[in-house]
C-alpha cells in the first residue's frame, strides 16, 4: 500500500480529491432521496456498502419507490451493472495475482477508478491510480450516503450544483487522450452514435452495451492505413 | 416497501454486481489473451466510457436532457481539450450548467 501513496504524485492525488468531493456530494443526494422517498435508513446505507454503484442504486431506488417491481428494479440495476464485465478485462492488470486484492479491487471497480486507470500511461501509476481512486470513492461516497441519510432533502437535487455536469465532464477529460490514436475514433464514434439512437427505445445500461457494435467496427477496419492508402 | 423484499433485492443486485465486476479480473488470467485481445478490450472499455459519457451528458431517462447539461460538459471539454488542469474542467462544467439554470435554461 505503501508504494501506492509513493507513487502518486500531488497532481493526480488532487484530481482524484477532486472527484471523491463531487461524488461524496452524489452520495448525500442519493441518501436524502433514499430515505424521502420512505426507505428505511439502513437500504441506502447498505445499498452504499454492498453494490457501491450509483447509477444502479438510484435506478433500484427509483423504481421501487415509483411502485414498481423490485424484481424489475434488480434486472435493472444488473443491466446498468453490466459494462464492468468488460471494465474487469481492460483494467484486471492492476490487481495482481493475490485473491483478496483482486476481490477488494473488484468491488472498487466503477467508472472513475476505471478511467483514471486507464488514463495513466506506466503501469505503476495505473495501479495507483486505480486504488486511490476506487478506495478514496469508496469512502467518500459511503460517507455522503450516511451524511444525506441523516440530513434529510438538504442537498437532494445536486443539479441545481451543475453536478451532473461535472460526472461526465471527468470521464470525457479522463477519456480525451485515447482519442488521439485514429484507431479509436472510428470505433468510439460509432459507439456513441449507437448507445444514443438506442437510447430513446432500450431500457437503460442496453444502450451502453450496444455501443460495444463500435469494437466490432474496430475490428472490420483494423487497417485504417490500408484504408488511406486506397483513396 | 417491505423490509426483507428490500434487503433481498439489495443482496441480489450486490451479488450480481459483484460477479461482473470479478468476472473479468478472473477470467483474463485463466484464459492467456493475446497482445490483440487485450488492445481490443482496453478498445471495449473507452468506448463504453465514451458511450457513458454521450448518453449521461445527452439523455435523462429515455428523453434529451435539456441544454444546461451538454453545455456545461462542451465547456469542461474544451478545456480538458486545451490541457487545462483537471480541477479547471470540473468546476468549469458544473459551474456553466448551474449558471445556466440560475438563469432559467433546462
Amino acid at each position: 500500500m505503501r508504494s501506492i501513496w509513493r507513487t502518486l504524485d500531488r497532481e493526480l492525488t488532487r484530481d482524484i480529491a477532486l472527484v471523491c468531493v463531487a461524488d461524496g456530494l452524489v452520495g448525500v443526494s442519493y441518501g436524502a432521496i433514499a430515505v424521502s422517498s420512505g426507505f428505511p435508513l439502513w437500504a441506502p446505507m447498505l445499498m452504499s456498502l454492498l453494490v457501491f454503484a450509483g447509477a444502479s442504486q438510484f435506478m433500484l431506488v427509483g423504481i421501487i419507490a415509483g411502485g414498481g417491481n423490485p424484481l424489475a428494479a434488480v434486472v435493472a440495476g444488473l443491466l446498468v451493472n453490466a459494462r464492468h464485465l468488460p471494465f474487469g478485462f481492460a483494467i484486471g492488470d492492476v490487481f495482481g495475482s493475490k485473491w483478496a486484492a483482486r476481490i477488494a479491487g473488484s468491488h472498487l471497480m466503477i467508472d472513475e477508478s476505471v478511467a483514471f486507470a486507464l488514463a495513466q500511461r506506466d503501469s505503476g501509476r495505473r495501479r495507483a491510480a486505480y486504488w486511490a481512486c476506487g478506495a478514496g470513492l469508496f469512502v467518500s461516497w459511503n460517507a455522503g450516503c450516511l451524511a444525506g441519510a441523516f440530513a434529510g432533502t438538504a442537498i437532494s437535487d445536486t443539479a441545481a450544483f451543475g453536478l451532473d455536469a461535472a460526472f461526465p465532464a471527468v470521464l470525457l477529460a479522463l477519456v480525451l487522450p485515447s482519442l488521439r490514436d485514429r484507431a479509436t475514433r472510428l470505433p468510439v464514434a460509432v459507439g456513441v452514435v449507437v448507445a444514443l439512437v438506442a437510447t430513446p427505445f432500450l431500457p437503460a445500461g442496453l444502450p451502453v452495451l450496444l455501443a460495444l457494435a463500435g469494437v466490432l467496427v474496430g475490428v472490420v477496419a483494423k487497417e485504417p492505413t490500408t484504408l488511406e492508402g486506397a483513396h | 416497501m417491505d423490509g426483507v423484499d428490500l434487503l433481498i433485492a439489495t443482496a441480489v443486485l450486490a451479488a450480481g454486481t459483484f460477479a461482473f465486476r470479478c468476472a473479468g479480473p478472473v477470467l483474463r488470467t485463466r484464459v492467456r489473451l493475446s497482445p490483440r485481445a487485450q488492445r481490443l478490450m482496453a478498445l471495449s472499455a473507452v468506448v463504453l466510457l465514451a458511450a457513458l459519457v454521450a448518453t449521461s451528458v445527452l439523455t435523462e431517462g429515455h428523453a434529451f436532457a435539456g441544454i444546461a447539461r451538454p453545455a456545461g460538459v462542451l465547456v469542461g471539454g474544451v478545456l480538458a481539450w486545451r490541457k487545462a488542469p483537471f480541477v479547471a474542467v470540473v468546476v468549469a462544467a458544473a459551474a456553466t450548467a448551474a449558471l445556466l439554470r440560475l438563469a432559467g435554461v433546462p
